[in-house]
Order: C-alpha cells, then sequence, then structure tokens
C-alpha cells in the first residue's frame, strides 16, 4: 500500500508541476464552453424542428410543416421524441397514425405550429407538454467535459507510459520489487484523482458562471465520470501496453481520440444522422459517456436509467484492462 | 560462500549471439568485475542475472536459488543507461524507491554516504552528470542491498567524478556488499575489482583475480624510450624489443640489468619509462584487439 500511495503521489506530483500540461487541462475545455456560449447564444428563429413518430411517410396532413423551412427527425421511441420537445429541442412531436401533435406551450416555435394547424385542427389531437429551454451551451457541457475527459485520460496515460518506457523510467521500476499490476493501479488512480479533479472544477466553475441546467445527481454525474474515464484510462494502458514510439503512439491515440470527438454526440445530436453513423457512434464509449452524462444533467435521470451505457463502458473497462495486463511490457 | 552463480548461461537473439554459455561464480563480499569491449555481451549477461531479460538458456543462482522476490528485496541495481521521474526532486526521487522495498537505509544516512545531501531539493533533471551518477547509485543502494549491481557507472563522466565515484565504491565494498560491475575501463577494473572475469564475442575468455590474471599471462616489464633515443641495432639486446612509429619498448625480467646496459651504451634516458603490464596489455593479448573498441 505504501508503494501505491508513493506512485500515485509521484504521478500526481508530476502532472501539478508540468504547468503545460496542468494549464492545457483546464484552458482546452474552458475555452470551447466559451466559444460555444457565446457563438450559439442566438438560435435560427426561422426553422422548424419536428419529430414524426414513427416516420413522416404519411404525413400529407402536416404539408403546412414539412415545407422548406422544417427540419424533420423521425424517431422509433416516441417518448425520448416527447423528451425533446419538453426540452425545447423538437418544436412539435407527431403521431402520424394518430394524427396527434403534442406541443410546447413555452416555446414560440410551437406556439407558431399550433397557430398554422389551426385550420385543421378539429381532424387533429392536440395535445400539450411543456418544459424548460434548454440552451446549447447546457447542452453542450456534458460532451465538452467528456471529451476533455477522454484526452485527459487518453493521452495522460498513454503518453507518460509510452515516454517512461522509451528513457527506461519503467526499465528502472522493473528492477524493484514493485509489481505491474502495482505500478499499473497507481497510475489508473492518479489519472482518475487529475480527470475527475479538474473536470469537476471546471464543471463547478460552469455551472456557476453560466447558470447551467442540472436537474439530475451530482453524485450520479461523478459516478458516470468516474466510470467512463476508467473506460478511456484502460484503452490508453492498451494502446500503450507495449510500444515505445511516441510517434506510433501519438498515431494510434489521434485514430482513437478523432472518430470520437466527431461521432459521439458532443456538438450536434445523433438523433437525425443515418442509422449506419448512429450504430458506429455506439461503438465508442465517449457516445455513452455523453449519453449518460447529458441524461443526468438535461433530463434528470438516474444511474438506473443509464445502466445502459454505464454496461457499455464498464465491458471497455475490463476488455481494454485485461487485454492491456496481458500485453504489458516493461521494456523494449 | 558463493552469493552467485551463473551456469552456462546463453542469450541469442534472430541474428545475434550476445552471450555463449558463460558460467562463474561469485564469493560474497568481493567486487566481481566483467570486463570487456563494447558488444562483448556485459550488460546482456548483468541484466540476466537481474532478471530484466530473459535467457535463452542455462541457469543463474543467487544464495543458492532461482532469483525471485527475495532477490528483488536484496538486489540493488544501476543501470547502464536510465531515466528518472521528470518533475520530481531527489529526495522525492528517494521516497519513492524506499516505498517499493521493506528494509530501506535513513535517507540521512544514504545521503551522506553517496554525498548527494548537496542536491536533494533540486530535480532529479537538473543534475550534473556526476551528481546524477551518485543519485543512481544511492537508488541503488536505498535497500541496503546484499548485492550491488553497476553497469558501466562511470561511462560518460569527468576524470574527477569518476574519481569520486571509485571512492564511494570503494567505501562500500568496506561495509562486506557483494559488487557486481561492468566495464571497459581497465583502470577501474584494476583499482576496484577483487575478481574478474574478461569478456569478448559473449565468450569469456579468461577469468581470476587481477593480480593472477597478470601474473599467469606476463613475465616481464617493460622499459620504453623514446625512438629517436635509442640508437642500437634490435639485435644487440638480450631482451625482446618492440619498435612502433614513436617509441621503442624492451620486455625485461631484469629492470636494473637492462637500465644498466643502456646507461653503458650511452643512450639518452630523459624519455625512459618502466611500466608494468596493465589489464589493457593483457586484453590485447588475449584478443588481439584495443579493449575500448
Amino acid at each position: 500500500m505504501k508503494a501505491f500511495i508513493q506512485l500515485w503521489k509521484a504521478r500526481n506530483t508530476e502532472f501539478y508541476r508540468d504547468r503545460g500540461s496542468l494549464s492545457w487541462a483546464f484552458v482546452f475545455p474552458v475555452l470551447i464552453i466559451i466559444g460555444c456560449a457565446i457563438a450559439f447564444s442566438h438560435e435560427d428563429e426561422t426553422l422548424f424542428t419536428i419529430g414524426f413518430y414513427p416516420n413522416a411517410e404519411h404525413a400529407e396532413n402536416f404539408s403546412v410543416l414539412t415545407a422548406g423551412y422544417s427540419k424533420i427527425i423521425n424517431y422509433d421511441d416516441l417518448e425520448k421524441a416527447k423528451l425533446r420537445l419538453r426540452n425545447h429541442q423538437l418544436h412539435a412531436v407527431i403521431e402520424t397514425a394518430t394524427g396527434t401533435v403534442w406541443l410546447n406551450p413555452t416555446s414560440t416555435q410551437s406556439k407558431l405550429i399550433r397557430h398554422l394547424l389551426e385550420p385543421q385542427a378539429e381532424q387533429l389531437h392536440l395535445q400539450e407538454l411543456s418544459g424548460k429551454a434548454i440552451r446549447y451551451v447546457d447542452w453542450v457541457i456534458p460532451g465538452v467535459l467528456g471529451m476533455n475527459i477522454m484526452f485527459g485520460s487518453l493521452f495522460g496515460v498513454g503518453y507518460v507510459m509510452v515516454r517512461y518506457r522509451k528513457n527506461g523510467v519503467l526499465k528502472r521500476l522493473q528492477a524493484t520489487p514493485i509489481s505491474a499490476y502495482k505500478f499499473l493501479s497507481a497510475q489508473i488512480a492518479s489519472r482518475l484523482f487529475v480527470v475527475l479533479s479538474t473536470n469537476s472544477m471546471i464543471f463547478i466553475g460552469s455551472y456557476f458562471a453560466l447558470d447551467l441546467m442540472m436537474l439530475g445527481n451530482a453524485l450520479s454525474l461523478l459516478v458516470v465520470a468516474a466510470i467512463g474515464a476508467m473506460s478511456m484510462i484502460s484503452i490508453g494502458l492498451l494502446i500503450a501496453s507495449r510500444t515505445d514510439s511516441e510517434e506510433f503512439a501519438g498515431g494510434i491515440l489521434n485514430a482513437a481520440t478523432w472518430p470520437m470527438m466527431f461521432l459521439s454526440g458532443i456538438w450536434f445530436s445523433l438523433d437525425d444522422t443515418p442509422e449506419l453513423m448512429q450504430a458506429l457512434a455506439n461503438l465508442l464509449p465517449l457516445t455513452h459517456l455523453v449519453a449518460a452524462a447529458r441524461d443526468i444533467m438535461i433530463n434528470g435521470a438516474s444511474l438506473v436509467d443509464e445502466a445502459s451505457h454505464l454496461l457499455v463502458l464498464l465491458a471497455v473497462t475490463l476488455i481494454s484492462l485485461s487485454l492491456a495486463a496481458l500485453s504489458f511490457r516493461w521494456h523494449k | 560462500m558463493n552469493i552467485l552463480e551463473v551456469r552456462e548461461l546463453t542469450k541469442h537473439y534472430k541474428q545475434v549471439h550476445a552471450v555463449n554459455g558463460i558460467s562463474f561464480r561469485v564469493t560474497a563480499g568481493i567486487c566481481f568485475g566483467l570486463l570487456g569491449p563494447n558488444g562483448a555481451g556485459k550488460t546482456t549477461t548483468i541484466e540476466m542475472i537481474e532478471g530484466i531479460t530473459r535467457p535463452t538458456s542455462g541457469e543463474i543462482l543467487y544464495k543458492g536459488d532461482k532469483p525471485g522476490s527475495r532477490f528483488r528485496q536484496e538486489a540493488g541495481i544501476q543501470f547502464q543507461e536510465t531515466a528518472l521521474m521528470d518533475y520530481l526532486t531527489v529526495q522525492e526521487t528517494l521516497e519513492l524507491f524506499a516505498s517499493f522495498y521493506e528494509h530501506t537505509l535513513p535517507l540521512p544516512q544514504l545521503s551522506k554516504l553517496c554525498d548527494i545531501e548537496p542536491f536533494l531539493h533540486q530535480r532529479s533533471t537538473h543534475l550534473s552528470g556526476g551528481q546524477r551518477q551518485r543519485l543512481l547509485l544511492a537508488l541503488a543502494l536505498i535497500n541496503d542491498p546484499d548485492i550491488l549491481f553497476l553497469d558501466e557507472p562511470t561511462t560518460g563522466i569527468d576524470p574527477q567524478s569518476r574519481r569520486r565515484f571509485w571512492e564511494l565504491i570503494e567505501n562500500i565494498k568496506q561495509q562486506g556488499k557483494t559488487i557486481i560491475l561492468t566495464t571497459h575501463y581497465m583502470d577501474e577494473a584494476q583499482r576496484l575489482c577483487d575478481e574478474l572475469v574478461i569478456m569478448d564475442n559473449g565468450r569469456i575468455i579468461d577469468q581470476g583475480s587481477p593480480q593472477a590474471l597478470l601474473a599467469k599471462h606476463f613475465h616481464y616489464i617493460a622499459v620504453t624510450l623514446d625512438k629517436a633515443a635509442f640508437t642500437l641495432p634490435p639485435e644487440a639486446c638480450q631482451e625482446t624489443v618492440y619498435i612502433n612509429e614513436t617509441s621503442v619498448t624492451l620486455h625485461t625480467q631484469n629492470v636494473e640489468k637492462t637500465i644498466a646496459f643502456l646507461i653503458e651504451q650511452q643512450i639518452d634516458l630523459s624519455s625512459l619509462k618502466v611500466s608494468n603490464p596493465n589489464l589493457e596489455d593483457l586484453f590485447i593479448k588475449l584478443t588481439g584487439h584495443q579493449l575500448r573498441q
């Protein structure tokens, strides 16, 4: 235990004293959050976003809404579409089979849609669902923090491990009684601590500075962040388990992070993306981390609600850690 | 008592036979040297003993058993090249390594022994070559080891730091610890080693104490003069005469008689040097090539 604590402390000290890494861990996400808060503070008021259940194929009655100025999204899950309406991410939800239209009376666009549908009101079932509007910054922050956790975990563990192997630090440690298991556990614990503490600080700062929406339990969010970070750290360890080439490791780490950055629903909702893209996104751990964190923050979901996402993240952790432990080498 | 025994140790890589079936025994409490040029197989041998490199075949016994957890606790290791954590101070690095062992030397005692007190609070990346070697030695001694492995410990450091390092090693020797030292400096081996093996191309070509090896292979003392001063024909001398571009060397068993002969022949003795053969001479004799290749 003494060795574990000293290794954990040593790695934390290294991170704290490496001012470049430390400041980047804070500056990068804060800059993105500020950028999003400014860039998306005014949404496009002329556009309707309408959710159809199950699809808009037999939507002749709604031709007034399906004209060029509307964005149409098909939903397999009616409840999911209704949730989007409550959050002002949709302006109407239409069940084509029954002719039911749900509108949000607190949304200006929904009110306009009600006005447009007024001539057909007798043939339709107009229903109301109200909820607070979600600003883009509320929606995007779980994604930005998830992305920061991804970069901090993958590069923080991967690069450091490869550097240690290349310059002989790992070889020197191999010559001591410390086991690979204990060494790797301390690295994981240290990176988990660093990633969670830096992102918690950014979250708390954003919460107060931007009056961030947080409907769920903060502890649940921390658990999701911890499990998500574990999955990323495990992938980082797997990538860095054998190689001593920083260039090679850098290439693999970039190949792992870039698809996640664009396909995991950080910047835009995956609801209206092609099925293939959604299927690909579901293979990426960041998708599950961001989806679970976002559900807790803006929909008030519990950990039980997010069980499927958490199971995927735990499975990724288990598989990656096992493979990393099996293939780990102290030196080249 | 043998603290270490190596039997028929071999390491073959795909295209290189780095070590070819070497065997030796090390008595507890001595400084045992592996002497040889770069590429002789010294580092591969020592790293196989340390458990860093897996042997192709052969057996290693530490205190009669295969090296295991006991060996890890009782061995101190200094590699030829190593790096330490970039952002930790010397003291933090020592505290980290101390946490790995069941038994450790108190930090003040270790600092004094290795002369690292003046820079305990500096980062390990900000040290001079000599200071760094002393820190690496302190890390190797942190568990108060029974056996200490030093792989080319003075390569790349200045002569003054080297001499200071030798004094530290002699100090450690006096404490009864066994030292396994690899070096390609014959003066280092001659000064520090009680016994040594001479290696070349992955094989041991001879072994014994430096004195015994020199006595076994050399029966002369070298008397050297500048070539310009030596005006005699070689056949005029009873000694074996070696002539190169700048000097003439006579191998004699009786120095007084040789010098008396040179005086009698009115040879200018102002450039005269008398020397015993050293390990480098021995190496050249045994292998036919220079030690520092």
